[in-house]
């Protein structure tokens, strides 16, 4: 299997300096991109069929071309690179920033070019203290081989890129929410349209796009469309940072093709459950995404056949939840964080979730009634997408409204033992 | 008032945008950085300097997890209390904290050597559990290897 973005991935996890990252192949691609014109960049990316890694999977080149280009667009853009990574259960971003930072950079240079781009922000989670220094290095390297600033290698391109630390917020990863907190705001979402391409960082044409999307960019450009999509086992080119955490024997994250099954995921990769544990369910994408149970292992773990089970690939990074880690108890963690990081703009979400919350709370603790089961269905289809101002709320909901489909028994045994059976 | 240090470092990071007034959370920041907190005094400094009214500079601060307005111990404990830490055993990790500190979560030790706080999921759920300690993440925790990770914090 060819390994595309963990190629240059060291075994004592350091990071390629510019010159070994040079030696390897680095920064072909921005040498290539910059003897195109900005239009072609983004139509090979188009091709490409690149998908967003942040959990979306909106195309990437299709987002690219909604930017105003061209003599007549307004200036300065911007370019953000979403590296918030606080949807829980995810650990793939961290990876490609610790031990590729110079792969992060070259592929928003070339982002950056596509979309005639001034101004580049990498905003990353406050919290990524290793990766911060990484990729400090890495951007003064950068500036001083002339891969940024002005007249970038004699193209007559100019590009500042900036390292932005977050005050920490869940909401600063949806694309509003970051472009808010990036101006020294709180990090609420904003109404759309306008649209961040037409409207975003301080008024301006701004893309968003996440620090794994950005990582494959390059690669894109250097080997084309083709070669990208045969990367893939689907319909959705290139490789795949997948991850699996919980009760598995090897934790950990791989890059695959993408649309590797959940089955080979599971078992090959994170070597099955830990001795005498068995599987119950798992979250494929992250805290916000439905469960996924024993007739679904065999799915491709893409987002067109995940989604058709009625749940979504989210990052891709599995959360697995064995037969002696109660629902209940697992459901109201995910509840606990996502009432928490409620921005407080709509009913639906800060009074919904803690209501969830508190309910799952009580049901953990044997004080629950029948009801409260058709109240948590009631705040989930409440919370549905179209009935608050971001996904927050709607993602909060689909690991709770699918729990109480597939762990039902498990939520009734809690409420007619009035205990919780797995203390 | 600012250190002339505080005050290098803010206004260093004026170039960086457009709008001084962006630098709200980055101030604000470098002052926690140098102070470990954020006081009132503070946050009326930041606000000339960055020419944002004080009750919106609050505003910012308390919306924001990273930003302490009220002082921290020498030494700042953030425990992942997300799903796969708590999946592989964060409660016994949090009770042991609670124990050796003699604090509840949220609380500072009385001689001021450590402040223990829940944060969410740290990216590193693989080896979960896990805790930051200042800027150090500590992960794969069990109560004897947080005994030997305090020793380190004076
Ligand atoms: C509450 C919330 C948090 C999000 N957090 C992140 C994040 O940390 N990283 C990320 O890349 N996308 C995150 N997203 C998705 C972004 O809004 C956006 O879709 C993404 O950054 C677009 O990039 P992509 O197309 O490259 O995936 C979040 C969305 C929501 C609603
Ligand atoms: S859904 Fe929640 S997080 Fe999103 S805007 Fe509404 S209250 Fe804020
Ligand atoms: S859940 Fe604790 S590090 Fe991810």
């Amino acid at each position: 299997m060819e390994k595309v973005l963990t190629k240059d991935v060291q075994a004592d996890h350091s990071a390629l300096d510019i010159k070994r990252y040079e030696l390897a192949g680095g920064y072909q691609g921005v040498r290539k991109a910059l003897k195109m014109a900005p239009n072609d960049v983004v139509e090979v990316v188009k091709q490409s069929g690149l998908r967003g890694r942040g959990g979306a999977g909106f195309p990437t080149g299709l987002k690219w071309s909604f930017v105003p280009r061209g003599a007549n667009a307004p200036h300065p853009k911007y370019l953000c690179c979403n590296a918030d990574e606080m949807e829980p259960g995810t650990f793939k971003d961290r990876l490609l920033m610790e031990e590729t930072p110079h792969q992060l950079i070259e592929g928003m240079i070339c982002a950056a070019y596509a979309i005639e781009a001034d101004v580049a922000y990498i905003f990353l989670r406050g919290e990524y203290f290793l990766s911060a220094e990484r990729l400090r290095k890495a951007l003064a390297e950068a500036y001083e081989h002339n891969y940024l600033g002005k007249n970038i290698l004699g193209s007559g391109y100019n590009l500042e890129m900036h390292l932005h630390l977050s005050g920490g917020r869940y909401m600063c990863g949806e694309e509003t929410g970051l472009l808010n907190a990036l101006e020294g705001k709180r990090a609420n979402p904003r109404t759309k349209p306008p649209f961040p391409q037409i409207s975003g960082l301080f008024g301006k044409p701004t893309i968003v796009q996440n620090v794994e999307t950005l990582c494959n960019v390059h690669h894109i450009i250097k080997n084309g469309p083709d070669w990208f999509k045969g990367l893939s086992k689907s319909e959705d080119g290139g490789t795949k940072l997948y991850g699996a955490s919980g009760k598995v024997k090897r934790p950990g994250v791989w890059e695959l093709p993408m649309g590797t099954t959940i089955r080979e995921i599971l078992e090959e990769h994170a070597g099955g459950m830990k001795e005498g544990l068995k599987f119950r369910g798992l979250l494929p994408g992250g805290a916000s995404t439905d469960f996924l149970v024993e007739e679904h292992l065999d799915l491709k773990m893409d987002f067109t056949e995940v989604q058709k089970a009625g749940s979504r690939m989210g990052t891709g990074t599995m959360i697995v939840m064995d037969d002696r880690t109660c629902p209940v108890g697992f459901v109201k963690n995910l509840e606990h964080f996502f009432a928490q990081e409620s921005c407080g703009w709509c009913t639906p979400c800060w009074s919904g979730l803690s209501w969830a919350e508190n309910m799952l709370q009580s049901i953990e603790g044997g004080q629950g009634q029948e009801s409260d089961l058709d109240r948590l269905a009631f705040i989930c289809r409440m919370a549905a997408p179209g009935n608050t101002f971001c996904a927050l709320a709607p993602g909060a909901v689909e690991p709770l409204q699918s729990a109480l489909n597939y762990f039902r028994e498990d939520f009734e045994r809690h409420i007619h033992e009035k205990r919780c059976p797995w203390r | 008032m600012l250190s002339a240090e505080e005050r290098r470092e803010i206004e260093a990071e004026f170039e960086h945008y457009p709008d001084k007034r962006a630098l709200t959370i980055d101030a604000m920041k470098i002052v926690q950085k140098h102070r470990g907190w954020v006081s009132d005094e503070a946050l009326k400094d930041i606000s000339e300097l960055l020419g944002v009214s004080v009750s919106e500079l609050d505003s910012v601060a308390t919306f924001y997890n990273l930003i302490f307005r009220k002082p921290v111990g020498r030494h700042v404990i953030m425990v992942c209390d997300s799903i796969s830490c708590w999946t592989m055993g964060y409660d016994r990790v949090r009770d042991h904290l609670m124990n050796r500190l003699g604090v509840k979560m949220g609380e500072t030790t009385p001689d001021g050597r450590f402040t223990l706080l829940p944060i969410v999921c740290l990216g590193t759920c693989d080896h979960a559990p896990a805790m930051l300690v200042d800027e150090d993440l500590h992960r794969d925790l069990d109560p004897e290897k947080i005994d030997s990770i305090l020793e380190q914090y004076k």
